[in-house]
């Protein structure tokens, strides 16, 4: 007896049975299916964070205004921070030998216009180093002017959807637009970007970062970004950053994070809820193999005519195992692949819904998923198969 | 075991058969002759005694050989046929070879062979339900005869039958029984047993009368025998 013909045999069987052999199978697909679609939409989401972290540049650290910490007091009394101000700006730049590359950030939201054209977008302050740090390219023009901090001139750098909007089909490099009520002349334009960090880069203007502290009447920076040299000076210069501004402001007043530090926090918070939800579809998978099981058994207990015939004939019982087990496992895996096809199109479809999230199944899910189906029928047809190698030849031929 | 109590199915029973021989067993339901062919079949063993085929002791063997043995040396005809229903008649010919492990082409050319045997060629490729109940019980033959037994166990192989059928699969039988095979017929049928060489009339597990062929003609109020047939 080849493997073929088992196979062949047992193929005939579940054939002989349609609407039951697709029941069971259904249970199997429907669990795995439901891990592929899990572990790819974790994996997705994983990708996409380190995407736009990725994207904003290398080696960076953040320092913002506020401990991110509760601090337990009364609401009001001692919890607004100090400000995080240019000056602590220029004296992080200076004291810490690890920065390369640096950029104060101011934010608000402001008007834009030009002529009868009006725009409300993200207004940033910052300096001529902003660009490199947050790897941004000029499709036109030039950035900033690299000068002074506090100095505050009236030029803007448009993003490239503002630019669109405001001149359409115009150059605007050189024109003047209106921000609030000041007027101030564009001097470039930025290539586009996208989305970074939830900031849409192209529907912005970047502006000196000391006109936008006085232009909105701000007394402190949005953020502070630090470019270190290297990725293992990110922690030392993080806390060098805290020593500075505690010696500054009496107290430890900012908080400081790594790129890595969100990165990684977010993959452990993903991969976290990966293996709950994989754990939970897991569950469905062994209850997927007690439907085999149910399948196999009222499967034995119909054919036990049969079962006897093959006996009587000179059927070896293990030779019945192996025909029950294959039965199992062809139904399980069966069910194994059309729960990966139909995961496979439910990720194809949500991604097409979603472009901008990246999700595609691991390999090792997708792998673990068919071993598994495989494995869930073979252990729960042991059960049925070894009560029909069991089954008493006479007994079961007394039966039409 | 019925209730706990060993019900003793067959007692001093002694019996041989010679090969070539055409046997029929009879007696009331009840009587240990289903038992006395499973023995034989080697689907039971006997719980104490000695059972030789081909003048081996075969009681005591294990299950692995005793499957041996039934694939090779015994043929099983049924009253119901048992025919695998998904199976077409060819396949249920070679089933008993797929499991020996007979080449795929070898099998099917021998099913062919002993389909065309039984006159039942032109409907290798019907499944049982296709045919009839005569036609499913030469399958079933052609199933029995053809991993090349020495012996043929028929347990009322017509009881299910009309009679034209019937006679249809008593003539094949007969005719591998004067080929040389061995066999022995289960029947309530006194018109089947009078086929045999010898009958054996078993009554409460033993043998109650052994008659030959043709003094079943002669034995007077026998149909009170045939009565219990269901």
């Amino acid at each position: 007896m080849t493997f073929r013909d088992v196979l062949q045999y047992a193929w005939r069987a579940l054939l002989g049975r349609r609407v039951r052999s697709g029941l069971s199978l259904l249970g199997m697909a429907i669990g795995v299916a439901a891990v592929i679609v899990l572990t790819a939409l974790g994996q997705g989401a994983l990708t996409y964070v380190s995407d736009q972290f990725g994207n904003i540049g290398t080696n960076l650290l953040v320092v913002l205004p506020g401990k991110t910490e509760t601090t337990g007091g009364f609401p009001g009394v001692g919890g607004v921070p100090n400000d995080l101000t240019l000056e602590d700006y220029e004296i992080l730049t200076r004291s810490l030998r690890e920065v390369q590359r640096s950029a104060p950030i101011a934010m608000a939201t402001g008007a834009v216009s030009h002529g009868e054209r009006r725009r409300q977008v993200a207004v940033i302050g910052s300096t001529d180093e902003f660009l490199e740090v947050r790897s941004l390219e000029m499709a036109r023009g030039s950035f900033l002017p690299e000068a002074e901090v506090d100095r505050g001139r009236a030029v803007v750098v448009l993003g490239s959807k503002v630019a669109e909007e405001l001149f359409p089909g115009e150059d605007p490099v050189g024109e003047i637009v209106r921000i609030e009520d000041a007027r101030m002349r564009v001097i470039g334009i930025l290539a586009s970007k996208g989305t970074q960090l939830g900031v849409n880069m192209d529907d912005m203007v970047v502006i000196p970062v000391a006109s936008a502290m006085r232009l909105f009447n701000r007394s402190s920076l949005f953020r502070i970004i630090l470019e270190v040299r290297a990725t293992s000076d990110l922690d030392l210069a993080c806390q060098e950053v805290l020593r500075v501004m505690t010696e500054r402001h009496d107290e430890e007043d900012v908080t400081c994070i790594t790129q890595n530090a969100v990165v990684e926090t977010f993959s452990s918070i993903v991969n976290t809820l990966t293996l709950v939800l994989v754990a939970v579809a897991s569950i469905s998978l062994s209850v997927a193999g007690i439907g085999i099981m149910n399948v196999m058994l009222v499967s034995v207990s119909e054919r036990t005519p049969e079962v006897g015939l093959l006996k009587a004939v000179g059927v070896a019982p293990r030779q019945i195992v192996a025909v029950f087990l294959t039965e199992a496992a062809l139904l399980s895996t069966a069910g194994g692949m059309v729960g990966l096809a139909v995961g496979w199109l439910a990720v194809r479809v949500l991604v097409g819904l979603y472009p901008a999230l990246p999700a595609s199944a691991p390999a090792w899910a997708v792998a673990a998923a068919l071993a598994v189906s495989a494995i869930v029928g073979v252990t729960f047809g042991v059960l049925p198969a070894r009560r029909a190698a069991r089954l008493d030849p006479i007994l079961a031929l007394a039966r039409r | 075991m019925v209730g706990g109590q060993p019900v003793r199915a067959l007692v001093d029973v002694d019996e041989q058969i010679a090969s070539g021989e055409h046997l029929a067993i009879m007696g009331p339901s009840g009587s240990g002759k289903s038992t006395l062919l499973n023995i034989i079949g080697l689907l039971d063993r006997p719980s104490s005694g000695s059972y030789r085929l081909d003048d081996r002791e075969v009681s005591h063997l294990d299950e692995a050989e005793l499957t041996q043995l039934r694939r090779h040396r015994i043929g099983f005809v049924f009253q119901f046929f048992h025919l695998v229903t998904r199976l077409t008649a060819l396949e249920n010919v070679e089933l008993p070879m797929i499991f020996a492990g007979v080449p795929r082409e070898q099998r099917r050319k021998k099913a062919l062979d002993t389909l065309q045997a039984v006159g039942l060629a032109a409907r290798a490729e019907h499944r049982p339900d296709q045919l009839s109940g005569g036609e499913q019980q030469r399958v079933a033959l052609a199933r029995a005869t053809v991993m090349g037994p020495g012996l043929i166990l028929a347990d009322e192989p017509t009881g299910n039958l009309d009679t034209a059928s019937g006679q249809q699969v008593l003539d094949l039988l007969d005719g591998m029984n004067q080929k040389g095979l061995t066999l022995v017929v289960v029947t309530h049928d006194p018109d089947v047993a009078r086929r045999a060489d010898r009958i054996l009339i078993l009554a409460d597990g033993r043998i109650a009368r052994r008659l030959s062929g043709d003094e079943m003609y002669q034995v007077t109020g026998f149909s009170g025998l045939a009565g219990g047939r269901v």
